[in-house]
């Protein structure tokens, strides 16, 4: 019996987490201007349309590269923060990674205004570094909490082996702890790209007008009038993130980089 | 030492600029003026908590903080028993869980709150089977409306809460369970009076960030939501675009920013080591 | 406590392909010791935990007292169980831990705390009752498990190498304390180990297991003496295996020589071969002009000193035998190393078929 419950809970979750994924994916398959689900004459129409809109195509390409840049960005940050607090006692470290968690913690909304208002008072207005930074910034604590796990997973005996055997500092850093740590990075890089990918509050409120990610497009078109064209994003997106996660999982053990128990 | 600092400047200037000067402006503007035209103007003035003073706020600032607690509780409801159910399964069923988990992350809180808003619509399968079931008398759009919001902010922070309540779930070590079962205790009461205890942090972060993250959610309340029953993020966002009214978005922010303190004060005060 | 006999029919577990236990049936007669005892990966645990409750048989019943329990769960069958992590509750103190089992039957509270330092008294952490896990050393953390099993006033007993991550000696002494703390109780008790000593330390009776089959069931006598396989004779004790043929009833014939035995298993006819099984203390090492019949020659490839005795290893035309003998005899025998022969103790040894 509680068989029974147990699997009806899950088929529940299941079913709760894969409905707004079924009917994006369902109305941008619409053969109509009209957003229904179940779609109407389905047909790839908007998925044509969307590829030939120069507006929409340049949203999407310019949220990927921003992503991407942000994803560098963000690991830039946390890997030197994350192997300082775990070669030496820091104190600036320690505060350094405070500060990343804080910006994750904050309200977006507020991180968002702050961001407008300290772009705008550097008079550096509507550019994309502003995005590409603004997000890295918030989301660093990602990969700082993946790169971390990274080093802790470190056996110290390598390390010791190394240094008996002549390693120094970055002799250590490049041939024990890169491979080691590297899937931590990578992993901290993707969630820092797929959260950068949707995000619409700090990248509308920091370059909207002129930096149109696809998120933001997406806003846009929800107050002016209805397209599938909007769902088809989405959908593209979507393929993304399950490329990504799936090519974690494969190459790595997704279950230990979310810290839970290796093979 | 000379190498932390090396390693440490690129991070220092970037989070220091990002981070705390932004946070220090706001600080700074929530005592200016509003300025019409611009952002600002750079005087010294109360007036913008000043306009905070009235039933209007406290009672947006209240229904937010009690929004947040209880979609943190119903999501941490749901996602730590359904975390502890699929750390119990075999590694290759757990994978496919965590990136469908992870999938529902690739829908931007944009098209998270769209899709609810045609789930639940008039036309939407959810009321017609709702109807059908006998719950409803007939089918109506269950949008604008406070069950949507909910719906959506669940949704959008449920990931958050799993990937939170992963580790230890998953490094459980299961003879504890097995110890409570043979020494008498049915897998329900073993869940409740051993596997709770042992996460109580996790847990408490869980909650914990779920409550911040509802707190700042401005598209789903805007979106779903009626204009009556706006959180405050919504009304920050507002402000800022809308109102042309910085200094009081700023405001607005501060007082948000208190709220979140006493909630990780207070988080950190249950978790306190005994 | 009422002593309870518990019977296992046919008891099998398969994972996928892979089968753990196949096809187990035996007896534990209710407040005997009984020590399943095997290698790593033999199977014995999953039995244990079969008769916990917490793994589901593939076939087979699993009876107390001819009651079929086969399909109660884990937490309904009154069994306690000491696990090899221990699994105390680190969230919980020491009495806490203690009480735990008697909160979940709604035991009242006076009750419950007179049982509490009953049980305390029992394992001689009388004032460590408020402490916490943590603060334990290892063997204090060992008892608290045992006082916990035993709140509940357990029908059996289960352990599962319980004094694997203990140092030697206090290994020892803790051996003891389980022997007389079940002797005590009259407690049905069946302790798992890959340890032969400690099994033949503390088993009334003895469960050998390999590749998930029982290999052998007896006293410890039994199976050190009369070993009922090579695998057996193998893993318990040190041990001489000697591929021999039958010549008749009572004689062997052992690398060329011709070894009388105490008997040759019935049916065997001439030329048969078998596995003579002979242990180090039914050997005496001679030097060869003084062995009389029942020696095989050899050469002294080896000697140290182990404690009160002298551990020998002896090269008889490329075959090793492993023997001992005391300091004494060992220094008379020093001048003549190279030329000794094994002589092996009339009546002793096993003869196996299998």
């Amino acid at each position: 019996m509680a068989v029974m419950v147990r699997l009806l809970f899950l088929g529940l979750v299941a079913a709760f987490l894969a409905a707004p994924l079924v009917i994006v994916t369902g109305v941008s398959f619409n053969g109509t201007a009209r957003m229904s689900f179940p779609p109407v004459h389905p047909g790839v129409l908007w998925y044509s349309t969307f590829v030939t809109d120069p507006g929409w195509m340049s949203a999407f390409v310019l949220s990927l590269g921003v992503a991407a840049a942000a994803a560098v960005v963000a690991v830039s940050l946390a890997f030197p923060i994350a192997y300082v607090r775990w070669r030496y006692p820091s104190r600036m470290a320690r505060w350094l990674e405070t500060l990343a968690q804080l910006a994750f913690v904050l309200p977006l909304i507020v991180l968002a205004i702050g961001f407008m208002v300290f772009w705008s008072t550097l008079g550096h207005v509507g550019r994309v570094e502003n995005t590409i930074f603004s997000h890295a910034a918030v989301f660093v604590s990602l990969p700082l909490a993946t790169i971390t796990m990274g080093f802790r997973s470190v056996d110290p005996a390598l390390v010791e082996a190394a240094r008996t055997l002549g390693a120094r500092d970055e002799d250590v850093l490049h041939t024990v702890l890169r491979p080691i740590v590297l899937p931590y990075v990578v992993s901290g890089a993707v969630f820092v790209f797929i959260l950068s990918l949707n995000e619409y509050i700090i990248a509308n409120f920091v370059a909207g007008f002129e930096v149109q990610t696809l998120p933001i497009k997406v806003f846009n078109s929800l107050r002016m009038g209805f397209q599938p064209t909007m769902c088809v994003g989405a959908v593209l997106f979507m393929v993304v993130d399950i490329l990504a996660f799936t090519v974690v999982a494969v190459r790595g053990d997704l279950p230990k980089l979310l810290g839970g128990r290796a093979r | 030492m000379l190498r932390v600092a090396a390693w440490l400047t690129w991070p220092a200037v970037v989070l220091c600029a990002t981070v705390l000067v932004p946070f220090l402006l706001l600080l700074r503007i929530s005592f200016a003026a509003p300025d019409p035209s611009g952002l600002w103007i750079p005087v010294v003035t109360l007036d913008a908590y000043r306009g905070l003073l009235n039933r209007e706020f406290a009672g947006a600032l209240l229904y937010s903080l009690a929004m947040a607690l209880l979609v943190a509780a119903v999501t941490v409801s749901i996602g730590f028993p359904f975390t502890y159910l699929m750390t119990r399964l075999n590694r290759r069923a757990q994978v496919v869980w965590l990136v469908f988990l992870l999938m529902s992350l690739s829908l931007s809180d944009v098209l998270n709150a769209f899709s609810w808003q045609v789930m639940l619509s008039k036309r939407g399968g959810f009321v017609s089977l709702l109807a059908a079931l006998g719950i409803v008398a007939r089918p109506e759009s269950l949008t604008p409306g406070d069950g949507a919001v909910w719906a959506s902010l669940v949704y959008g922070v449920l990931p958050f809460a799993v990937v939170t309540l992963y580790p230890a779930l998953s490094r459980l070590p299961p003879e504890i369970v097995e110890a409570a079962r043979t020494l008498g205790a049915s897998p329900g009461r073993a869940f409740r009076n051993v596997v709770i205890p042992m996460c109580r942090g996790p847990l408490v972060a869980a909650f914990v960030i779920s409550a911040v993250l509802v707190l700042g959610a401005y598209v789903s309340p805007l979106v779903l939501g009626r204009p009556q029953s706006w959180t405050l993020a919504v009304l920050i966002g507002n402000a800022a675009l809308a109102g042309h009214d910085v200094p009081r978005a700023a405001a607005m922010s501060v007082c948000m920013l208190v709220a979140v303190s006493l909630l990780g004060g207070v988080s950190a005060w249950a978790t306190r080591r005994r | 406590m009422t002593p309870s006999g518990l019977e296992l029919r046919g008891l099998r577990k398969s994972y996928g392909t892979y089968l753990a236990v196949d096809d187990v049936s035996l007896q534990v007669p209710a407040g005997q010791f009984v020590c399943f005892l095997g290698p790593s990966g033999c199977g014995k645990t999953t039995l244990l935990r079969m008769i916990a409750g917490l793994e589901a048989p593939t076939a087979g019943r699993l009876l107390l007292n001819g009651l079929d329990l086969t399909a109660t769960p884990a937490h309904q069958r009154n069994f306690a169980m000491v696990f090899q992590a221990l699994a105390l509750f680190p969230f919980l103190t020491v009495e806490e831990n203690i009480a735990y089992s008697l909160r979940l039957r709604n035991v009242a509270r006076q009750e419950r705390q007179r049982r509490v330092s009953e049980l305390l008294a029992l394992i001689k952490l009388s004032d460590c009752g408020s402490r916490r896990v943590e603060q334990l050393s290892g063997g204090q953390r060992q008892r608290v498990a045992i006082a916990r099993a035993l709140a509940q006033e357990p029908m059996l007993f289960l352990l599962d190498e319980p004094l694997s991550a203990l140092d030697a000696k206090l290994r020892d002494h803790m051996q003891i304390e389980l022997r007389l703390l079940q002797q005590k109780l009259r407690l049905t008790t069946i302790l798992v180990t890959h340890d032969q000593r400690e099994a033949l330390t503390l088993g009334d009776s003895i469960v050998v297991l390999a590749d998930g089959r029982v290999q052998q069931i007896g006293s410890p006598s039994d199976i050190y003496r009369r070993p009922a396989n090579r695998f057996v004779a193998g893993f318990i004790g040190q041990c001489n295996l000697m591929e021999a043929e039958v010549l008749d009833s009572r004689h062997l014939s052992v690398w060329g020589r011709v070894v009388e035995v105490a008997a040759v298993p019935g049916g065997l006819i001439k030329g048969t071969p078998v596995t003579f099984s002979i242990r180090p203390e039914d050997i005496h090492v001679v030097p060869r002009e003084d062995a009389a019949s029942n020696a095989l020659p050899g050469r002294v490839s080896f000697a140290r000193e182990v404690g009160e005795r002298v551990e020998l290893r002896i090269d008889c035309n490329g075959r090793e035998v492993i023997g001992a003998a005391s300091p004494a005899d060992w220094a008379a025998l020093a001048g003549s190393a190279d030329a000794v022969s094994v002589q092996l103790r009339a009546g002793a040894g096993t003869v196996l078929t299998c």
